[in-house]
């Protein structure tokens, strides 16, 4: 054991320590930067936001926040002394730049839409992903190989490359601005790279479990419900983050899509306008509220998600 | 508890034929083992009877039903798999109670099931651990347990020693064998190791290329191997073999083996002249200066209490097993002759065995000639 140990697998010095941590720690320090700036510009004031050179350090502000959260209205000065004091935070802000709230924005129910859509379609394609990865896992599927290739190529292309088509479709279908057509939209375009995730979990949970409990009583759906998913949760959890990012994230389709009822957050938050052009910090809000759910999903997978990635790389 | 018949078992998968046409009783109790090399098409009869896989023709009856077409699951076997297949997210005691969950049974009644079975395994004390956590040894028998806990009307297993060291091995080999002569459970068991099958077993199928070349008990096949392929398989070193030519006439005692007489066991039948080898186990030669089959020492083996001779003959080397105490250089020629009781002889070109006066002593030993 101590040659392995001083020849072999060398203990790293403090030295290389040290290098290895600040190389970690600066790229870590790159990668945030632009979600740093996002967070900082949430709270900024909306001159705030826009004054050259940019203002590192500022005077804090949520009215960024207020403004994602409601629509608002000009008044006049008299108007707005005639009106009672205050009620709340956002109502003073609001009231020193000569407007009075009009009502909630449309960020909260978009906001939910892209919850129903992005948790609804990883659902659904994770579901389908696991169930059609078992069968092409265990069982002879007539021409396996050429079906799994397609299943992959409809990721090959650009996924815009069909966007008119599938616009026109969905306008016949009246699938247009719904959250069921987003939903069999994401499913449609996860499902593919959930089979192939999945088949290799699942390729690498030996059969012997499944015929184990056929042998002893049990059907085979029974045997998958009870060997086989239970060993198949690491991959599950790390497909379904993936999908979920892809779904969360997606852009050009809900763009197109969706308008109304059934708009996501992505195509919603960018065009926030305020008072003379884009509302910069009301934007940065919608976008750091956005990044909450996904953040939160990922950390409380993370275990899995890690042991997911490197699943099979290493032979037990 | 019950018997197995297998009749006119095929499978083929796609063009290649994994069992031919196989056919076999394993009687009620007892501990059948099917022994080859690796893709000779044992461990897929095991996973036919077991209903795993689909033959392509023959039948299957398990205690008299035919269950050919049946699933596994209505069959009543249980299975010991050679990775175990214990359920990594179930401890010990789940494990075991895994077959009985599925019939339906009410838990105070696996529970108490579960514990008998892990007494009689002496592994009661590991019920509430991890499956992970455990040693070879222990894995193999919570897998045995979650086999003999629902009482099925037999057990197949297949190659489950494989993936332990020797040392728990030997100390399983010792233990299923005590296991079996205690619950006297039929048994099939595939390996691929003599020293197991010859242990263990009560009779024992040798497979080579989905063929059954001999069926027999361990003693039927070490000492009248049916086929050269059984002959060479099993024992350590396997049996040599010296090339002769010529018939054999019914009643022959003597052959001529590169120029020297050796006598062999009666010869039973006719067989017209062409390539034969005569068979002999290392244990049965001995050196005699006056032998007239001469070689020269090629090297030695010392085992301790005996040694193994490598002797270079014209017709290649033999290998003897010799008392530890007899000096041997490389170069010594010596004189070999043989133990002519224990003799076996082979049609070369088949790789039959001819029917000589061993077979005599054999009234139930079946020569299935493949």
């Amino acid at each position: 054991m101590s040659l392995t140990t001083a020849h072999s697998v060398v203990a790293p010095t403090a030295t290389s320590k040290r290098i290895a941590g600040t190389i970690v720690v600066v790229y870590a320090l790159i990668s945030m930067v632009p979600l740093l700036w996002i967070f900082a510009t949430s709270f900024k004031t909306p001159p705030d936001s826009i004054a050259y050179p940019p203002k590192i350090l500022f005077q804090p502000s949520v009215e960024g926040y207020c403004n994602l959260f409601t629509t608002r209205t000009r008044q006049t000065p008299d108007y707005i002394n005639s009106l009672g004091p205050a009620t709340t935070f956002c109502d003073e802000t609001t009231r020193k730049r000569n407007m009075v709230i009009a009502g909630p924005s449309n960020f909260l129910p978009r906001f939910v839409n892209s919850l129903i859509i992005a948790f609804g379609s990883t659902f659904c394609a994770v579901f389908l992903g696991t169930l059609a990865a078992y069968g092409f896992s265990r069982f002879k599927v007539p021409l396996a190989d050429d079906l799994l290739f397609f299943i992959l190529s409809t990721r090959m292309m650009p996924p815009i490359a069909v966007a008119i088509p599938i616009y026109l479709m969905y306008r016949e279908l009246g699938l247009s601005d719904t959250a069921l057509g987003m939903i069999l939209l994401y499913t449609a375009v996860n499902v593919s790279l959930a089979v192939w995730l999945l088949k290799g979990f699942i390729d690498e949970i030996p059969r012997e479990y499944e015929e184990a409990a056929m042998i002893d009583g049990y059907t085979r759906l029974q045997a998958f419900w009870k060997t086989v998913l239970p060993q198949a949760t690491t991959g599950i959890a790390a497909t379904a983050i993936f999908c979920l990012i892809f779904a969360w994230n997606e852009y050009a389709f809900a763009a197109l899509l969706t308008s109304g009822t059934a708009q996501t957050a992505p195509p919603f938050i960018p065009a926030i306008i305020g008072e003379g052009g884009q509302d910069w910090p009301a934007v940065a809000a919608g976008t750091t509220i956005f990044l909450v759910p996904i953040l939160v999903f990922t950390i409380l997978l993370r275990k899995q998600l890690l042991r997911g990635i490197t699943f099979g790389a290493v032979r037990k | 508890m019950a018997e197995i018949r297998v009749e006119n078992l095929r499978k083929e998968f796609g063009a290649f034929t994994a069992v031919e046409d196989s056919n076999f009783v394993v009687e009620d109790g007892e501990f059948f083992v099917m022994l080859g090399p690796s893709g000779c098409g044992k461990t897929t009869t095991l996973r036919m009877i077991a209903g795993l896989e689909l033959p392509t023709s023959g039948q299957i009856l398990l205690g008299g039903e035919n269950v050919t077409m049946r699933r596994a699951r209505e069959r009543d076997i249980a299975f010991v798999f050679q990775l175990f297949a214990l359920y990594p997210h179930m401890n010990v005691r789940k494990n075991i109670g895994f077959p009985l969950l599925a019939q339906g049974m009410p838990a105070s009644e696996i529970r108490q099931r579960v514990e008998e079975t892990a007494k009689l395994l002496r592994i009661d004390h590991l019920l509430n651990k991890s499956v992970s956590g455990l040693a070879g040894g222990d894995r193999q028998r919570v897998a045995l347990g979650r086999a003999i806990v629902r009482r099925p009307k037999c057990f197949l297993m297949d190659e489950p020693l494989g993936t332990l060291d020797t040392e728990f091995r030997d100390l399983m080999v010792h233990e299923l064998r005590e296991l079996h002569n205690r619950i006297h459970a039929t048994t099939v068991y595939v390996t691929h190791d003599q020293m197991e099958a010859m242990s263990m077993a009560d009779k024992i199928a040798v497979m080579n290329h989905g063929i059954i070349e001999q069926f027999g008990t361990p003693r039927e096949i070490y000492d009248r191997p049916a086929t050269m392929f059984v002959a060479d398989f099993i024992g350590s070193p396997p049996m040599n073999f010296l090339g002769f030519g010529g018939g054999l006439a019914r009643g022959a005692r003597e052959i001529m083996v590169q120029g020297a007489k050796v006598t062999v066991p009666e010869v039973r039948e006719d067989v017209a002249p062409a390539d034969m080898a005569l068979g002999i186990r290392p244990e049965h030669i001995r050196f005699d200066d006056k032998s007239g089959l001469r070689g020269a020492i090629y090297g030695t083996e010392y085992l301790g209490t005996t040694q193994i001779a490598a002797v270079e003959t014209a017709d290649g080397i033999i290998k003897a097993r010799v008392p530890a105490e007899i000096r041997l250089n490389p170069g010594d020629q010596v004189g070999l002759s043989f133990n002519s009781a224990r003799l076996s002889l082979f049609d070369k070109k088949s790789g039959r065995a001819v029917r000589t006066s061993i077979h005599d002593l054999a009234s139930q030993g079946r020569v299935h000639h493949g």
